[in-house]
């Protein structure tokens, strides 16, 4: 393993008779500077990472909201900031029409594909799947957005919220449906044979036996899919003309980009409510089925 | 998580990524096939919604890129009305320019300052530190990496333009540098600062489970044996996460090469200093209506998008076939 010179510095001369400088002095030492390296490092890191998002957590309660992160003089004021204006809590229910618009297709259409591309063998299935993934991983929205406004407006796409959920499905269906086969794969089929052995119809056997059975997978696209469309800002910024339709994202940009002073009491409650939400999908999804990678996967 | 086609939450990259290699043709699949008895008709209705969608929004737009980019065709005037064809014009045109080839320079240094160095390296380097804590120290610091991660684009663009803000914002009150403007005379450098800290988590997570691989008594027997951190680092950690490292830094810089955020920050400016390749498309497009020439763009795009996937695939594919 570790070839190199120093490999000879272990055993033989720990038996040194030497007291003061042997290796375990010198490893102590050693020790001592790495710890405090490692642990000067980590300060550095919760500071790089905390002080951005210090603001988020004091301006919305803060009496007087400025820039500068500081202890705040507790209100909740500010909140009523946010029914005084006439987009911000539109915002967040478009959002919400959105998500859940794209998750309701992306789930649906999924679990229908997945479950015929795991069940019935057709020819050329695999290699459509990683075909569709491909895809999915290099069409992005950031180097398709002139097509996808020139579709858009060809399709009278323009300002509607249905143009967005589509194009939005579109792009996080070939990996739900990988996903979801994966799910289906690993469910046993004896169930679904009885059925049929009982005279249960195929439909009745795909919604009463195996959705049921893969709920676990449903939930995480679902999630997943929400997740994805809530944060979007690029595809309805191209699309959406009207402010009452705009989605939070956009809203939230309008905010602090339009001219004047901007807001700050407006801007911090409306980034907290805004943000609400995915840390609470968050941590429901990491308390409930653990948020990490698995040893395993990726290799 | 704010992109169109996302990062893989972890979640669910679990089950994507011990989906690949399952379903050899002729294993236990084949003899359970078609339990329910839906037949090849039906199947075909099944994957046909899913289908048409996924045509119509990925497959088209990548198609018509091509067409549109040999095209004169503009938003407005008589170039909407009635393009033509000019072929290879657009992308004469665009090697020839300037912004064009300082975007693209910029689009490198965000690539490598902001994915490969600042994300990878900052990731690791957190996953390695913390590899066998397991206190509170841990969980805070993880919860704040993962929280720059999941927060709305949006939302951490005001964020930073609030940090970094040239007379109140919070950097100078603690620099004590105040009246430094950051983001005019260093547009790129907190670009590149600002996607650091957005995108670390992944980094972070996935190199801390790739360290998962390294048994803890090799790690011991080289620091017994002397090995400094670095020699422990490229000999016995370096050699069983390899696979990973080029996974991560693929995957890093499609998405990072694909990123718009910046342009909620610094809209590419102050004078274009910021603006990388997104960026540079949007504007010329969507804003200055020259359609054509930006269809010509995003194809460059979407090639640099094919290559970069490709590569990840041929990779993942060599790992497949060296396990069996």
């Amino acid at each position: 393993m570790t070839a190199g010179p120093r490999t000879t510095a272990g055993p033989a001369t720990s038996a040194d008779p030497v007291p003061t400088a042997g290796p375990g002095a010198a490893l102590g030492w050693r020790g001592a500077v790495v710890q405090i390296g490692r642990y000067t490092f980590v300060s550095v890191v919760l500071g790089f990472f905390a002080l951005p998002l210090l603001w988020l957590a004091t301006a919305p309660f803060d009496r007087t909201p400025t820039i500068t992160t500081s202890l705040p003089e507790f209100t909740l004021d500010n909140f009523r900031a946010l029914l005084d204006n006439p987009y911000a809590l539109r915002s967040l229910w478009n959002s919400i029409l959105l998500s859940g618009g794209t998750a309701v297709l992306v789930v649906t259409f999924a679990a229908l594909a997945a479950y015929a591309l795991s069940r019935v063998r057709v020819p050329g299935r695999d290699a459509l799947l990683y075909g569709l993934l491909l895809l999915s991983s290099i069409v992005t929205g950031t180097a398709t957005m002139v097509p996808l406004y020139e579709l858009a407006f060809r399709l009278n796409l323009i300002d509607s919220r249905l143009g967005v959920i589509l194009i939005l499905s579109g792009g996080l269906l070939p990996a739900a449906i990988f996903i979801l086969k994966d799910f289906m794969d690993s469910t046993p089929t004896s169930y679904e044979e009885s059925a049929r052995v009982f005279g249960a119809s195929p439909v009745q056997i795909v919604w009463q036996i195996v959705l049921p059975m893969v709920r676990p997978g449903l939930a995480t696209v679902a999630v997943w899919a929400v997740a994805n469309v809530w944060g979007n800002f690029l595809v309805p910024f191209l699309l959406l003309r009207n402010p009452e339709k705009a989605p939070a994202a956009v809203i939230m940009y309008t905010l602090y980009t339009e001219g004047g002073q901007a807001n700050l009491a407006l801007l911090s409650t409306f980034s907290l409510l805004y943000s609400l939400p995915v840390v609470l999908m968050f941590v429901f999804v990491s308390s409930r089925y653990g948020f990490r990678f698995h040893g395993g996967i990726k290799r | 998580m704010a992109r169109t086609t996302s990062p893989p939450d972890p979640t669910t990259a679990g089950a994507g990524g011990s989906a690949t290699g399952r379903d050899d043709p002729g294993t236990p699949l084949a003899r359970r096939a078609d339990a329910a008895g839906l037949g090849r008709a039906r199947a075909g209705g099944f994957v046909l919604p899913g289908l048409v969608l996924i045509v119509l929004f990925l497959v088209v737009p990548a198609l018509w890129t091509i067409y549109l980019g040999v095209t004169n065709y503009r938003l407005t005037g008589l170039a909407a009305a009635d393009p033509q064809v000019v072929g290879l014009d657009n992308y004469t045109a665009a090697l020839g320019d300037e912004r064009f080839r300082s975007s693209l320079w910029l689009t490198l240094q965000f690539v490598l300052g902001s994915a490969v160095i600042g994300q990878a390296g900052l990731g690791f380097a957190i996953a390695w530190s913390l590899r066998d804590r397991h206190g509170p120290v841990r969980r805070v610091v993880e919860a704040l990496v993962l929280l720059a991660w999941i927060l709305p684009s949006s939302v951490v663009a005001f964020l930073w333009i609030a940090l970094l803000d040239r007379d109140a914002g919070t950097l100078n009150a603690l620099l004590g540098t105040p009246g430094m403007a950051w983001l005019l005379d260093h547009p790129m450098l907190s670009v590149i600062l600002f996607n650091t800290w957005r995108g670390t988590a992944f980094s972070m997570m996935l190199y801390g489970a790739a360290l998962q691989n390294v048994p803890p008594s090799h790690l011991e027997t080289a620091r017994l044996a002397g090995a400094s951190t670095w020699q422990q680092l490229r000999d016995v950690v370096f050699p069983r996460i390899r696979g990973h490292v080029l996974t991560n830094l693929l995957l890093i810089s499609l998405w990072t090469f694909n990123d718009f955020t910046p342009f909620l920050i610094t809209a590419g400016g102050p004078e274009q200093r910021s603006e990388i390749l997104p960026v540079y498309v949007f504007k010329i497009a969507l804003s200055g209506g020259e359609l054509g020439f930006g269809a010509a763009i995003s194809f460059l795009m979407l090639l640099i998008n094919l290559v970069i996937a490709l590569v990840y695939l041929r990779t993942l594919g060599q790992r497949r076939e060296a396990r069996r």
